[in-house]
């Protein structure tokens, strides 16, 4: 077993064991740290599969900013996840008998096509001579430059929706009104008061 | 030696968690989203399987684009969530229904 494989495998067997372990969890909080640890076993697979960039974007993205924007949300609500909780093993039959068929599909689904054949370990995507990172820049600034920019917009959307939905007006806001400041005279603004000596105001 | 039908068996196993996860958790809307995350995680490994199986980068391109769109998902779906519970005080899937117009 070459060094390749067995990283394969101990990567594959950590993602699929902390993904179960994610849907299985009581605590949403181990749910989302398992999340993350998912991720980076893809990261790991990814790279095994020459995808360097994609790699490290997964990291970057998803564990530094989905997951913790979900384990901002966990810690912030305060729910009672007891109670969410229940009717776990009620559901349990039904979801697995749903998975199980997927599964089993999917996997028949490989084992009948024949033009999925292994012919030898994976190639790389990457030309010859040239960093992961700069050949798929390379294809995405030219040929795939509107998908590239419609997923900026998306992204665009999502803040905006983001804040918009989140966003609690203040009651009292502090507004500049510039036709009340125009408008403003010396007269009204100013008054001379005779105060005798010794009187105060 | 690992070809693509290794990956694309590692792709099916953690899709198949993400539904079954969906199943499982109906009445938390925190872990529907982690599944959902899952799925689109599968769907991002076969298609960096595929970009590799057949040397061509538009598998990563569109890798990178379905990335996009799940960070958007999370983000907007967490936000949404967080609305609901400052309105409802919890996030009980079954009463969703009542915020239709």
């Amino acid at each position: 077993m070459t060094l390749t494989s067995l990283a394969f495998y101990l990567f594959a067997t950590v993602a699929v064991a902390s993904s179960f372990m994610v849907i299985s969890s009581r605590n949403p909080v181990y749910s989302v740290l398992f999340l993350i640890l998912t991720f980076f076993n893809s990261a790991g697979l990814f790279v095994l599969l020459g995808a360097e960039f994609l790699a490290l974007i997964l990291v970057v993205v998803y564990v530094g900013a989905v997951a913790v924007l979900f384990l901002f949300v966990v810690m912030m609500l305060d729910i009672d996840f007891a109670e969410l909780s229940e009717g776990f093993l009620q559901y349990m039959p039904i979801g697995a008998t749903v998975g199980l068929i997927l599964l089993l599909e999917l996997l028949l689904v490989f084992g009948a096509s024949s033009t999925l054949v292994d012919a030898g370990p994976l190639p790389r995507a990457t030309p010859e001579g040239m960093t992961n990172a700069e050949a798929l820049g390379r294809v995405l600034y030219t040929d795939y430059i509107y998908y590239f920019q419609a997923a900026g917009a998306i992204l665009l959307v999502a803040m905006i929706g983001a804040i918009v939905l989140t966003l609690v007006p203040s009651t009292n806001p502090k507004k500049q009104n510039i036709a009340q400041q125009t408008a403003r005279t010396r007269d009204e603004a100013v008054e001379s008061v005779n105060i005798d000596p010794g009187q105060g105001l | 030696m690992i070809g693509l039908t290794h990956y694309l068996t590692l792709a099916a196993i953690i899709f198949t968690i993400g539904v079954f996860g969906i199943f499982l958790n109906r009445k938390n809307v925190i872990i529907i989203l982690m599944s959902i995350e899952l799925m689109l995680l599968a769907v991002n490994i076969n298609l960096v399987a595929f970009s590799a199986y057949l040397g061509d980068l538009v598998g990563q391109v569109f890798a990178l684009l379905v990335l996009t769109v799940a960070a958007g998902e999370a983000a907007i779906g967490l936000a949404i969530l967080v609305v609901y519970f400052r309105n409802r005080g919890g996030i009980a899937v079954e009463d969703v229904s009542q915020m239709k117009g």
